[in-house]
């Protein structure tokens, strides 16, 4: 018996290739690796950042003291913390008339409006914000780049909470109609709480690409106003430390977390 | 679908108002103000002169030489072309790795399957700065590679293998940042391939490699022509990648762009070649769409 099943197992299904296998694993390596070895390096206790010497945390410790840094850590977030509700608020009015709206006319002109920022080559839209910014003459630092970024975080929001807006049970809503909920409770206690773990989600992407945004940042941003991606920038062409590997692993693990805890909080509920 | 019509289109008109107000001044203004700016005489202090003038467009083609005469320059076509064939090769290359991969992880069952997608997507949300920096520390100098190579042997310790500022390091940075966008839409085609189809030709004695080309790439094409736009079109307007890992020296659209409004001041010129760009990715999304509704008809 133990026989007949290895001597099966030898022979490929239809539909499995030989080598698909190996490719595969070797494509999660060419994916990881780099992020790995990023890892491992913040953690040389060497000055320069290319040789191994051992290990230590005083790349970590440095990050500590450096209130350049720390100040452009702050600036992501309260970038990130203002431009992600408004991208979402923005988002989540478009997806209920565009999905529940009925069909009328600009239905297809909003949804393709949406996703403009992402048709768009990124650098395009930085200088052009750029541009802009300098023609009417806005200058008002991070409220500028609050700006850039709710754009440009629209079609993140947009896309889960659509998704999750077309998957839920319109019945529910008439039910509600039919009971007597008149249009505004039955928003509130129906739609809006079966929207919420899609509302969530859009709001966590549109949070990612706010504090992973380096090139419309680096564009729009005045002096006083770096965000930590164009912090980290500017330390890697002075020249690569071993700081600029503990920074980013701090950013890496940040976006990981944020991310895995989502898909596993979604494939709970 | 409970609401009265005319209640109803002033509610869809409320609702809508936010995203064209925002999207409108913010998004389209910009593009508008871009392509004006592109139009006017360059100032060289950075800014425009209010004038019409076409020399931001002349200047991609032509050269003002000592005497005043206008010569063929074809650096910067050389630039635009440079930007394509990495663009176009950066796409090849990810189809070509990914689409195996796609296919293996579609025929997983449904709770690996998750888990390998979910990995796919992870780098998509993680910081592409960073992932871009992670490669000099693995291509550079005294880094990863040349450090195991030096260890094992196979070249010397001074010796530099100059991996760095080359095409290839730029055309590795480009495939890293945009791979996982070409595995997600072949993957959601291949989720859809019947499996049976494959069953039948494999039982009419087809061979592997006629599956592979004649049953499975046919049919999961709008996974293939999709991914490649998503990885085409990012790449085409590239900045990260060559700046870091071609460092400045094998210039490309992108860079090209940055450099015009960060060190050369010249915003005419900086927004003509922007305007370039954003042309060839619209004829580009354009024929894509045409392709996909000849498509539709067809089926």
């Amino acid at each position: 018996m133990l026989n007949l099943m290895f001597k099966r197992k030898k022979f490929l299904r239809v539909w499995e290739f030989p080598g698909f296998l190996t490719w595969t694993f070797f494509f999660f390596g060419f994916l990881y690796i780099p992020i790995v070895i990023l890892v491992i390096y913040s953690f040389n206790s060497s000055k320069f950042a290319m040789i191994w010497t051992g290990f230590s945390f005083r790349w970590y410790e440095k990050l500590l003291t450096n209130d350049d840094m720390q100040q452009a850590a702050l600036n992501s977030l309260y970038v990130a913390f203002v431009a992600a509700p408004c991208a979402t608020a923005i988002a989540t009015l478009t997806a209920l008339v565009v999905v529940r709206g009925g069909s009328f006319k600009s239905k297809e002109f909003s949804n393709g409006l949406v996703t403009l920022p992402l048709m768009v080559p990124e650098i395009v839209t930085a200088v052009a914000t750029l541009i802009f910014f300098a023609f009417i003459g806005i200058n008002l630092g991070l409220i500028n780049v609050m700006i850039a970024h709710t754009v440009f975080c629209i079609p993140f929001a947009y896309m889960p909470i659509k998704a999750s807006l077309e998957a839920m049970d319109p019945t529910l809503e008439v039910a509600a109609r039919d009971l007597y909920s008149d249009r505004n409770s039955t928003f509130r206690y129906i739609t809006l709480p079966l929207l919420m773990p899609g509302i969530l989600s859009g709001f966590m992407l549109a949070f990612v690409i706010s504090i992973d945004d380096f090139i419309i940042t680096l564009m729009v941003a005045g002096g006083g106003s770096t965000t930590l991606p164009v912090y980290i920038y500017s330390m890697i062409k002075m020249g690569v430390t071993p700081e600029v590997n503990a920074i980013s692993t701090l950013m890496l693990a940040f976006s990981i977390i944020l991310v895995t805890g989502y898909w596993v909080f979604s494939k709970k509920s | 679908m409970n609401i009265q019509g005319e209640n109803k289109s002033r509610n869809n008109l409320i609702g809508l108002l936010p995203l064209w107000i925002v999207m409108g001044v913010f998004m389209i203004g910009p593009l508008i103000v871009m392509a004006f700016v592109s139009i006017m005489e360059s100032n060289s202090y950075g800014g425009i002169h209010l004038k019409f003038d076409l020399s931001g467009y002349r200047q991609i083609l032509f050269d003002t030489n000592l005497f005043d005469e206008m010569e063929f320059n074809p650096a910067y076509l050389i630039i635009i072309g440079r930007s394509f064939l990495l663009a176009v090769a950066a796409t090849i290359i990810s189809l070509i790795i990914g689409f195996p991969v796609a296919y293996y992880i579609s025929r997983q069952k449904d709770s690996v399957k998750n888990i390998l997608i979910f990995l796919v997507t992870i780098p998509f949300w993680t910081n592409l700065l960073i992932r871009t920096f992670a490669w000099i520390i693995i291509l550079g100098k005294d880094g990863v590679i040349e450090n195991s190579f030096g260890f094992i042997g196979i070249i010397d310790d001074d010796d530099s293998l100059n991996l760095m500022y080359t095409n290839t390091a730029i055309l590795i940075g480009l495939v890293y940042s945009y791979i996982p966008l070409m595995v997600l839409p072949i993957y959601s085609s291949m989720e859809k391939l019947d499996v049976r189809l494959i069953e039948a030709a494999s039982d009419l004695y087809s061979t592997r490699i006629n599956l592979i080309f004649k049953i499975i790439l046919p049919l999961t094409l709008p996974g293939i022509i999709g991914g490649s736009i998503l990885v085409f079109v990012p790449c085409l307007g590239a900045f990260i990648a060559p700046d870091l890992l071609g460092g400045g020296k094998k210039l490309l659209l992108g860079s090209l762009i940055q450099f015009q409004f960060a060190y050369a001041r010249n915003w005419p010129f900086g927004a003509a070649i922007a305007m370039v760009l954003l042309a060839l990715i619209v004829t580009i999304l354009y024929l894509n769409a045409r392709v996909n509704r000849r498509h539709e008809q067809n089926a």
